[in-house]
């Protein structure tokens, strides 16, 4: 294998767009975010029904994903796949990206986002929100010591190895925890299930790799380097055994939940009540963010085109958005059964479906976290040696067969 | 470091004092009962502290009689508008608003405090003859119990 | 070991000494453990009114309870200042609430009221990030605004939809229920009256119109009435299955 060779990223005018782009969304958000400070939450599409709207749904995808973007940099440092090991630096800039405007979004989203400082300094140690703030602010550090010993000279492979198993296992950790806030509410029916904190872990290696691939695949042209069609493909058939893999958490969850009776209202509900949610479960969720894209990345090699793995990463992205809606939202639209066997009615919706139509605010915000990591990954990689200058399959391992 | 913030925020206040040239001080409204035992001069420098301190005691302890509340605050600093009435901390000249705009500090408080006094109290401002000092540090100790 | 801190380098004048900064707070001792890391120790102070001796706790009768009577919630808006005007249905808090139930099988209809159940084993509190959501010795779960950073998980976690979040900006509150955009809220179980000696705004209101639906009291002394009457009658917590133990438990549900 050739010595890889790492530069900084000249900005083209074409790189200059994009961050013009990424700029006027993180604006957009940030107008979005006085607008609702100024007036309350009021303005947005929750209510005291849905308490957790569009922007949690970005945040918590964007979390769930930077800890994904990660794969590669672990499967060359902590797995020894030393052909991916040019990437790893890229790897993990990106998984802080993620993970910077995922927060971005959760936190200016708080009723109190000028009271980040008390989030910050006061922990109540049984909550598993506050143990996510640790973990999210030690990921910045890990993963940020990782990259710093990756680009170090002469660094110790030993060294290399050891900092990328902390960040390995740290970032299991963090989706772990990310899960459990679902995962240990015991009161509403579509959450308290152990699965929320494996299906999250799979859910981020799914939608972290679609999303490396696809600014791999963006940054490289761009920046007038090579990337290998082998490598993309290779990567491709990875990123179609993690949709598989999502596609075969969600369904034990859900038939377990199908097994216990008391939960068979709220599976009825998401699965075949024919409503919004059961409509984006079956042909968001299922068929446009796992049955497709597997089949696309999956078929044999020689019928697979680089085009066709980004358009399913692409697939598995809005797939992804849309599973974390039906957990998210349609977790809290199915009403709360507090009176079992009473049919249930009051002036705060007891008993009753919740409606939820976010408004552009919501969006707006949940868009400039999106675009917060793309400013932050590509600040990164024209400031600092992350790029190599090529991608090149027989760069990276001439022996490798041409599938 | 936190103290040359504060300095500095005090100079910039200062600067703004002087630029709109109403004098080096903010305009402080005399309050309506006695003087704190304290003296103003403590109070100014450690007032957040004191009801810092009480507030949590009362939130978690539920201890009402508090030497520090922020119910005795607005009342005795009650500030009486156009109307007579005592107005609110959005209102030009309330006891709060003066000095916090002055220093540049954000006041907390008022977002869920009544930064008016109660129904009660306004009526007792607003008697005829006016309260004595001490007729008021008697309600307000009454507020207490 | 030390005294809230207090600027020690400013002049303390004789007046606020050692003695009197105690007594203003009652017996504290803050000890701190580097940033934000504070543990309070309270106790041995008469004036502290949450005794850990006792819990408080409420008593619903079904049966009293009339289908068209909306007295303990008016009691309850009118004590605390929330608005139950109707106008924004989905974003307005309600800190209690009737709940019109009809049973599936034999078509028995009951109404009564909802409001926090002040659960021994609160969800809310667990899962609040800042501990703001906290229980007080006597068994009352409220909300500590001053550190609520408005997350809402709290209310994610609440199994009986108890907790408000307060949308909109709020003036002219009342000043025993402070309140305030972005904060989560619900009932306090009139912590204000119960402090001093008192009962529920909701229960004196109910007793009002000779309903007699609602009883407040320690659930802890076996000589209080609603002691008594819980142990004479039967009587369920709402979600009993979830082990929660609340304080709120209802008769002839």
């Amino acid at each position: 294998m050739a010595h890889t060779e790492y530069r900084e990223v000249t900005p083209t005018p074409a790189i200059w767009l994009i961050a013009i782009i990424a700029g006027a969304f993180v604006a957009a958000a940030g107008l979005a975010v006085l607008y609702i400070e100024e007036h309350g939450h009021i303005v947005t599409g929750m209510t005291n029904q849905i308490v957790w709207g569009l922007p949690h749904v970005f945040a918590i995808f964007l979390i769930v994903a930077a800890s994904g973007a990660l794969n590669v940099a672990s499967i060359a440092s902590v797995f020894g796949k030393i052909e991916n090991k040019p990437m790893a630096r890229y790897s993990g800039l990106l998984s802080i990206a993620l993970l910077a405007g995922g927060l971005g979004v959760l936190v200016l989203d708080l009723g109190h986002p000028d009271r980040l400082i008390v989030a910050m300094t006061t922990y109540n140690f049984k909550s598993i929100f506050a143990w996510n703030v640790i973990l999210y602010n030690g990921f910045f550090v890990i993963v940020g010591a990782y990259i710093f010993v990756q680009m170090l000279r002469n660094a110790s492979p030993k060294l290399v190895r050891s900092v990328g198993t902390a960040a390995f296992v740290w970032r299991l950790a963090l989706t772990t925890g990310t899960g459990s806030i679902f995962g240990w509410l015991v009161a509403r029916p579509g959450y308290d299930a152990a699965i929320m904190a494996p299906l999250f872990i799979i859910m981020s290696f799914s939608f972290g790799l679609a999303f490396f691939i696809l600014v791999l695949g963006t940054t490289f042209p761009l920046t007038g380097r090579f990337i290998g069609g082998n490598l993309i493909k290779r990567l491709g058939r990875l990123l179609g055994v993690f949709a598989l893999a999502v596609l075969y958490f969600s369904a034990v969850r859900h038939l377990t939940n199908l097994y216990v009776a008391e939960h068979g209202d709220f599976e009825r509900f998401i699965l075949f009540s024919g409503n919004i949610y059961s409509k984006l479960f079956w042909f968001g969720q299922v068929l446009m963010g796992g049955l497709i894209p597997a089949v696309m990345l999956l078929r044999p090699a020689e019928k697979t085109t680089r085009k066709w793995v980004y358009l399913a990463s692409i697939l598995i992205i809005l797939g992804g958005l849309i599973h974390l809606y039906v957990i998210i939202i349609g977790g809290q639209a199915f009403p709360l059964e507090i009176f079992p066997m009473y049919e249930v009615s009051s002036s705060f919706f007891d008993g009753a479906v919740n409606e939820y139509s976010p408004t552009i605010y919501e969006l707006a915000l949940g868009l400039g976290g999106i675009a917060l990591a793309v400013l932050i990954a590509g600040i990164g990689v024209v400031a600092l040696r992350i790029l190599p200058m090529t991608l090149c399959d027989e760069d990276i391992d001439p022996e490798a067969v041409d599938f | 470091m936190k103290r040359l913030f504060a300095i500095t925020l005090v100079l910039f206040g200062l600067f703004l004092g002087t630029a709109q040239a109403e004098g080096l001080y903010p305009d402080v409204p005399k309050a309506v009962g006695n003087p704190h035992p304290e003296g103003s001069a403590f109070m100014r420098i450690n007032h957040m502290k004191l009801m810092r301190h009480d507030r949590d005691d009362t939130m978690h302890n539920g201890n009402r009689d508090v030497k520090y509340s922020i119910k005795e605050c607005v009342a005795c600093h009650a500030v009486k508008g156009p109307q007579g009435l005592p107005i609110s901390v959005k209102e030009e000249g309330h006891f709060c608003k003066n000095c916090h705009e002055f220093a540049a500090v954000k006041i907390d408080c008022f977002q869920c405090h009544n930064s008016k006094p109660t129904e009660e109290f306004t009526a007792l401002l607003m008697r005829d003859p006016a309260p004595t000092a001490d007729e008021i540090s008697a309600y307000l100790k009454e507020l207490r119990e | 070991m030390k005294l809230p801190a207090l600027n020690t380098k400013s002049v303390r004048p004789a007046e606020l000494n050692r003695r009197e900064f105690f007594k203003s707070g009652g017996a504290v001792a803050t000890v701190t453990l580097g940033t934000g890391v504070t543990l309070m120790a309270f106790g041995g102070d008469a004036h502290a009114n949450a005794d850990a001796g006792k819990r408080w706790g409420l008593l619903i009768d079904v049966n009293k309870c009339a289908s068209d009577c909306n007295a303990c919630v008016k009691g309850c808006s009118d004590e605390n200042g929330w608005k139950m005007d109707g106008e924004n249905p989905e974003t307005d808090p309600q800190w209690i609430r009737k709940v019109d139930l009809k049973h599936k099988q034999t078509g028995r209809e009951v109404s009564m009221p909802m409001m926090c159940q002040h659960c021994e084993e609160p969800p809310c509190v667990d899962v609040c990030p800042t501990g703001a959501s906290f229980k007080r010795v006597d068994g009352i779960v409220l909300v500590d605004k001053h550190i609520c950073i408005g997350c809402r998980y709290c209310m994610m976690a609440c199994p009986f939809k108890a907790r408000s979040f307060v949308h909109e900006e709020i003036e002219d509150q009342k000043p025993n229920a402070p309140r305030g955009k972005g904060t989560v809220e619900s009932c306090t179980l009139c912590v204000h009256r119960v402090d001093k000696g008192g009962e529920p705004a909701c229960v004196e209101a109910c007793a009002k119109t000779g309903h007699q639906a609602m009883m407040f009291g320690d659930l802890n002394d076996p000589e209080s009435e609603i002691s008594k009457a819980l142990l004479a009658y039967s009587s369920t917590g709402l979600r009993d299955d979830l082990r929660l133990n609340p304080g709120v438990r209802y008769s002839n549900l």
